[in-house]
């Protein structure tokens, strides 16, 4: 609290101590609604290039997933001690990366950290993405997915329930109210911009985006209305975030497979999707700034501040995961341990140790300014660190199956046959078909956001100092000068 | 307890001493609870009670490549460890173990099942509906022993050619691809024998029915019966072994041969073996 006046003069120069601004002050209004708008307009050829190709990769794991329906899960050699292979663990790879989406949406929303708008509308959409393409994993590897439904409760004349105990069944759960809020908080979100849309659209377009923007007109009224929906819809969304990849974890950390039973794999689960998240939002920064001259909203300040949030997660990772290697070790459990130095040692050990090198070792590089102000190494390192975590995953699953307790079972022979890669690739086909036809349906940078944070950012130049300390000491006048928001 | 307490009882409450399962056996069951004794020192590991569980249960046989690439589906299985210490092969010692569902009484499989397809019957077997499993395959990767087997295959089709089909036995469904299958105890057989002695207005009496691998031991290594009965020949067995259907450790005397396997895992197995006596030094 400040009493005098000098110190109140003191307090509100450090208050508004000039910080790098996030995106120049000066665009014009009306370029902000045309750049953005232009991301709509009718792609180049090479947009149709590689969505055919995402379309074929798709129709790649389609085509062996109808080879698996038809012929069995044995052609994916998955066996018996070995049996999720890498369809649970790029499950939980797709599911993770989502979370990333909700927190820059909802967290930083919440937490008024204003770089986050101009990137979190597509973050938003990929959230929503790698859910639906998370869901397809837990049907394929389903031995009988045409009885997927038995795992929903649903009314039935048998009063056949699903079994509330399973971890499986709180996955499902979990994984649908995530889908379905996220996607609402995306839609939400995006009313304003749309009815922005509809001002600019001709045809079907026009036709589809009236539909969609539930007749936004912009009043005092709606806005009011919007403020306070997309709120709850934010607080709604944040501890669902952290709860369903905590119960993703469940379906380990519930099971006594030694190497699946460890305590801490609910916060460590979190950390591992917030961090490989982050890493692929800043990919889908670096194309989409790339694709449709986003330069000047998707600015080299808001990268690094991504880069810095990066290596924030990564530390974080690093930490859970030695901690998980170390209560292993001093837990002096006879099968967890002889699992940890399987995985160590064992026919896994290359993944393993570079999985320890991608996600753990390579951040540090981001702490040097070169690497986080360089577009290429930026793209590199995110793809690289997706891997890493794409490795984790896999080494949670298979060399733990392939070394469980019972040492009849151990079984190397683990390699995943072609099906498996072959749908893990279609899911990435099935992700960039989605996504990129969200980019050219939808803004996939938020206008009316990027208006507020320059409108902020204009008044803070404007405003001397006096003004400045007048809000201050004055709340109300604050209020009504804008600077609360 | 005081400080002073646990330091004049430390040893006491040092020692490891049994977790006891939250259920009595005469309040859980009242009529059956099937339960076996399996002998290692009578058991010569001939492979005969697998061989009957093919013909029983209606096994497919999936053949060398499959069974190389672990897709084999043997609900009761010899599995032999060679000794370290003794030598080449003809020398070398070896010793192996029937290994089947051990119906444990908390099992694992049956809490991790997302559609409730494996569960626990009134007569302490741990059954699986073919018909409710969705193949998510959570209950193998939550066995301790690894004995649940998937259908990788879509075996019907393909293990029994004309005119294999007809020896097939009636009582029991052959199972498509995508589920998971175990050792049932010849659910099909105690079922029978059940109300067959219902319509008596009896019990199963002890050595009415058993399953195919007792059936057919040449040594009668496996003993199976109804362990409620304490006249039972399994429940005595049980009783002089000193081993508690609900402990998760045994308070025993070194003399008596009982162990359960991954018992401090706390499923509560339902076999019992008894150890091999073996000379080491012969």
């Amino acid at each position: 609290m400040v009493n005098t006046y000098e110190e109140t003069e003191v307090a509100v120069e450090k208050r508004f101590v000039p910080k790098p601004l996030d995106i120049n002050a000066d665009i014009a209004w009306a370029k902000i609604n045309k750049d953005i708008l232009r991301s709509l307009e009718r792609p180049r050829p090479i947009f149709w290039v590689i969505f055919i190709a995402s379309f074929a990769l798709f129709l790649v794991g389609v085509s062996c997933e109808v080879y698996q329906y038809q012929t069995g899960m044995g052609v994916a050699n998955l066996n018996n001690p070995q049996v999720w292979g890498l369809y649970i663990a790029t499950f939980i790879w797709w599911i993770g990366m989502g979370h990333s989406g909700t927190l820059l949406s909802a967290l930083l929303h919440i937490m008024h950290a204003d770089w986050r708008k101009p990137i979190y509308r597509y973050s938003e959409a990929m959230t929503t993405f790698t859910l639906l393409t998370a869901a397809l994993f837990v049907m394929v590897h389903l031995g009988r997915i045409w009885q997927f439904y038995y795992v929903v409760a649903y009314p039935n004349e048998r009063w056949t329930w699903p079994n509330f105990q399973s971890p499986l069944v709180w996955d499902a759960t979990a994984i649908g109210t995530y889908l379905t809020s996220s996607l609402l908080f995306l839609y939400i979100g995006m009313i304003p911009d749309l009815a922005i849309c509809r001002d600019n659209a001709i045809g079907i377009r026009k036709k589809l985006y009236t539909f969609m923007s539930l007749g936004w007109m912009g009043t005092d009224r709606q806005w009011a209305n919007f403020r306070v929906t997309y709120l709850t819809l934010a607080c709604f969304l944040m501890p669902l975030a952290v709860s369903v990849h905590s119960i993703v974890s469940t379906d380990f950390a519930a099971s006594q497979q030694p190497g699946y039973h460890i305590t801490s794999f609910p916060p460590y689960f979190v950390a591992g999707a917030i961090y490989s998240g982050l890493a692929v939002i800043i990919t889908l920064f670096i194309v989409l700034r790339y694709t449709f001259r986003f330069e000047e909203y998707m600015t080299m300040p808001i990268l690094e501040k991504l880069a810095k949030l990066t290596f924030a997660a990564g530390m974080v990772w690093t930490y859970l995961n030695l901690i998980e290697y170390a209560t292993t070790w001093y837990g002096n459990d006879m099968y967890a341990k002889q699992a940890l130095i399987y995985r160590a040692t064992g026919p896994f050990a290359p993944e393993w140790w570079m999985m320890n090198f991608l996600g753990s070792v390579l951040p540090f590089a981001l702490t040097f300014k070169r690497v986080r102000a360089s577009i290429p190494v930026m793209l590199f390192m995110s793809i690289f660190i997706n891997f890493g975590m794409w490795l984790e995953r896999w080494m949670i699953i298979s060399p733990t199956l392939a070394h469980g307790i019972y040492p009849w079972t151990w079984d190397d022979d683990q390699w995943p046959s072609f099906v498996q890669w072959g749908i893990v690739a279609g899911s990435f086909g099935w992700f960039n078909m989605l996504f990129m036809l969200y980019c050219k349906i939808f803004p996939s940078v938020s206008m009316y956001e990027v208006k507020e944070m320059l409108h902020e950012r204009r008044f803070f130049k404007s405003t001397n100092v006096a003004t400045a300390r007048d809000s201050a000491i004055n709340p109300d006048l604050a209020v009504e000068g804008g600077l609360a928001s | 307890m005081s400080i002073t307490n646990l330091l004049n009882n430390w040893s006491f409450y040092r020692k490891k001493r049994p977790y006891q399962g939250q259920y009595d056996l005469n309040r859980q069951y009242s009529e059956y609870k099937w339960a076996m004794a399996l002998d290692l020192d009578i058991c010569t590991g001939c492979n005969a009670c697998t061989t009957a569980c093919y013909a029983e249960n209606n096994l497919p046989v999936v053949g060398k490549e499959r069974f190389k690439h672990g897709h084999v589906m043997h609900w009761i299985r010899i599995e032999r460890y060679w000794d370290e210490k003794m030598g080449e092969f003809p020398e070398q010692g070896a010793s192996f173990l029937p290994m089947m569902c051990q119906q444990c009484e908390e099992a694992p499989c049956e809490t991790v099942c997302p559609v409730g397809a494996t569960s626990h019957t009134n007569d302490g077997l741990n059954s699986q509906n073919y018909h409710r499993c969705v193949g998510s395959r959570y209950c193998s990767v939550n066995c301790p022993y690894k004995v649940r087997y998937f259908n990788f295959w879509n075996y019907p089709s393909t293990a029994w050619p004309a005119p294999l089909p007809d020896q097939l036995n009636p009582d029991v469904t052959v199972r498509t691809k995508g589920i998971m299958e175990k050792c049932t105890f010849c659910v099909q057989r105690l079922n029978e024998a059940k109300s067959r002695a219902r319509t008596e207005y009896r019990l199963v009496r002890d050595g009415e029915v058993v399953p195919a691998c007792v059936q057919a031991c040449p040594t009668s290594a496996i003993t199976f019966g109804n362990i409620v009965d304490p006249k039972s020949k399994v429940a005595m067995m049980w009783k002089n072994q000193q081993v508690d259907l609900y402990k998760d450790m045994q308070e025993k005397d070194n003399s008596v041969r009982g162990y359960r396997i991954l018992e401090d895992l706390r499923p509560f197995p339902s076999v019992m073996y008894l150890e091999r006596v073996r000379d080491m030094e012969a």
